[in-house]
């Protein structure tokens, strides 16, 4: 447990003492940002009883950041320690393989949760400046954070095993980014023909992350996406382990 | 502990054989080695030696065969095993973004250091291995020297039995090499140390025993001054003698012992004359007793021992070369 953490502390360290991880932590600061003004310029137009959440969520900003940082964010994990040979040191300590995934996933997750902190900022700032609470109920704001950190946790898993899977960072964040698009797009088919009922729609419409958040932020949480996520969550996290594992097989 | 650990060997390898997609990387791999000893593994590239380490350090499995570090199996009590060695791979892998005391702290964490003795054994192996001055700095910005001192001292810090080291000189400049090459010795006694080279002087100063390995297999494993004595040619002798040319060719030609010779002038009039002798010949005195009887003069009369590079070169010579001779 004890090396567990102390990986976890590495991997975090990594990004924020490198200038990559800051850069990454602007163009998220300035996309959220964005949004934000777009938010805002949504509610001066015209009166709105949607959640602000959820105003948020459908702006095109919110699934730039969740697609491209992803990628970015676990393109490093294996493939830079393979690159550079460090993960000869490392699989040559008393550490478990499944130790050095869960460790390189959780450092991840922590470090993409850290990135969407000031999107709390930014509800804040709306609350503070407008009459009506009833907007700003906690539940929908719970279940956007949560739905938050079960893309996240998915996208984290997807980009991980991606990483395990080569010894170059590019690979790995291309591999990713089209993983996530390709689901990303699925979703989109389905969200702008709803009236589509055919058995493939219907299999879409279970899958998709755009329907899947459209109900986290609206503060539905709705066990079917609480399940998708971790299991897929859990999927990706074992093939990585054997990926990892691989390297002992005979 | 089992018996093999008791009886003092530190590594007992048997039939180890690695192969890849495609090409045997070793084959039927045996060797042992004892409690404290400084081994050297010795071959071209290419030969299996890292791949050997590899195993050992339960980076990888063989494809079979068995290999035991103090008695315990590196595939099934691979976390045992884990503990008691230190390992530094080709080229020295290092996180170059961290600074050297962090580093070593957090590699000293991972191999369950903690605490205290965290501190105390990083401080320790930091004097250990000169690198005091540098303890703020980042990786990165070292030298080659510090590096691989920093490398060394990474895998001395948990105090581990057996210290392997893969090919720790390479890069190095002349001064740094020594230093190594005494930081090395200096565990000897204490520590089992496995060290992969192809530079062969290191071998003969630092080893008790060296492994020559070609082709994923041992050609020979003895102590570095047994070896010299393997060539089956036998020792070469000069002599500068000023004797008359033809009557010096005959008494050559004349010499049982000598299996070929070669005269050629030298200045002032001398001859040089290269000898060749049977294994286990002397040639000294048969040269000054001629020399004294014929009444030539004799200005040099040496031996040279073969090299442990000549035994290199003569064992892992492709076999092509030597059907050609």
């Amino acid at each position: 447990m004890r090396a567990f953490l102390t990986l976890v502390r590495r991997e975090l360290a990594i990004y924020f003492i490198s200038p990559s991880g800051y850069v990454l932590i602007s163009a998220v600061l300035f996309l959220v940002g964005i949004s934000f003004v777009q938010l805002v310029d949504g509610l001066m137009a015209e009166p709105t009883d949607i959640p602000i959440t959820e105003g948020f969520y459908t702006t095109w900003y919110f699934w730039l950041v969740m697609l491209l940082a992803s990628p970015l964010i676990t393109m490093r994990s294996f493939a830079q320690e393979k690159a550079s040979g460090t993960f000869e040191t490392l699989m040559t300590t008393p550490i478990s393989d499944l130790q050095v995934v869960l460790s390189k996933f959780a450092g991840a997750l922590l470090f993409f949760c850290a990135l969407w902190l000031p999107l709390g900022g930014i509800i804040l700032i709306v609350r503070h400046y407008t009459d009506d609470q009833s907007v700003f109920h906690p539940g929908t704001l719970a279940g956007t954070y949560l739905g938050i950190l079960m893309l996240g946790a998915f996208f984290m898993s997807l980009g991980t095993f991606t990483s395990s899977l080569t010894r170059s960072q590019i690979v790995a964040s291309i591999t990713s980014l089209a993983m996530g698009m390709l689901l990303f797009l699925m979703s989109y088919r389905s969200f702008v023909s709803p009236l589509d009922n055919d058995g493939f729609m219907e299999i879409l419409r279970h899958v998709s992350i755009i329907d899947h958040m459209h109900d986290f932020v609206r503060g539905i949480i709705d066990t079917r996406h609480l399940v998708f996520y971790l299991s897929t969550t859990f999927l990706f996290l074992f093939l990585t382990f054997k990926v990892v594992e691989s390297r002992r097989w005979k | 502990m089992s018996e093999q650990a008791e009886n003092g060997l530190m590594i007992e390898v048997n039939n180890l054989t690695k192969r890849y997609a495609g090409h045997t990387a070793i084959s039927r791999l045996s060797f042992q080695v004892r409690r404290g000893e400084i081994v050297g593994l010795l071959g071209p590239n290419g030969a299996g030696k890292s791949t050997t380490m590899r195993i050992l350090a339960c980076y990888m499995p063989a494809t079979s065969g068995s290999a035991r570090i103090a008695g315990l199996d590196v595939f099934s009590q691979s976390m045992e095993v884990r503990r008691r060695i230190g390992y530094m791979p080709e080229n020295n892998p290092l996180h170059t973004d961290m600074r050297v005391q962090d580093y070593l702290k957090f590699r000293a964490r991972l191999k369950g250091l903690h605490g205290t003795r965290n501190r105390e054994r990083v401080s320790l192996v930091m004097d250990q291995c000169g690198l005091g001055e540098v303890n703020r700095k980042i990786i990165g910005q070292l030298s080659m020297g510090y590096r691989q001192r920093v490398g060394l001292a990474d895998a001395l810090v948990h105090e581990p039995d057996l210290i392997i080291l893969d090919e720790p000189t390479l890069g190095l400049d002349p001064n740094q090499i020594r230093q190594v090459r005494q930081l090395i010795k200096s565990l000897g006694g204490t520590h089992t140390v496995l060290i992969s080279t192809h530079i062969l002087p290191e071998v003969e100063m630092t080893c008790d025993q060296v492994l020559i390995l070609h082709e994923g297999r041992i050609l020979a494993s003895d102590s570095p001054h047994n070896l010299q004595s393997i060539p089956n040619e036998g020792s070469q002798v000069v002599a500068e003698l000023l004797a008359p040319a033809t009557e010096l060719a005959e008494w050559c030609a004349s010499l049982p012992d000598v299996l070929h010779y070669d005269i050629s002038t030298s200045e002032g009039d001398y001859l040089r004359c290269n000898f060749t002798a049977r294994a286990g010949v002397d040639l000294r005195p048969i040269v000054y007793e001629a020399a004294r009887s014929n009444d030539w003069k004799l200005r040099e009369l040496t031996r040279s021992q073969p090299s442990l590079e000549d035994v290199f070169v003569h064992m892992t010579r492709p076999k092509i070369d030597e059907e050609e001779r």
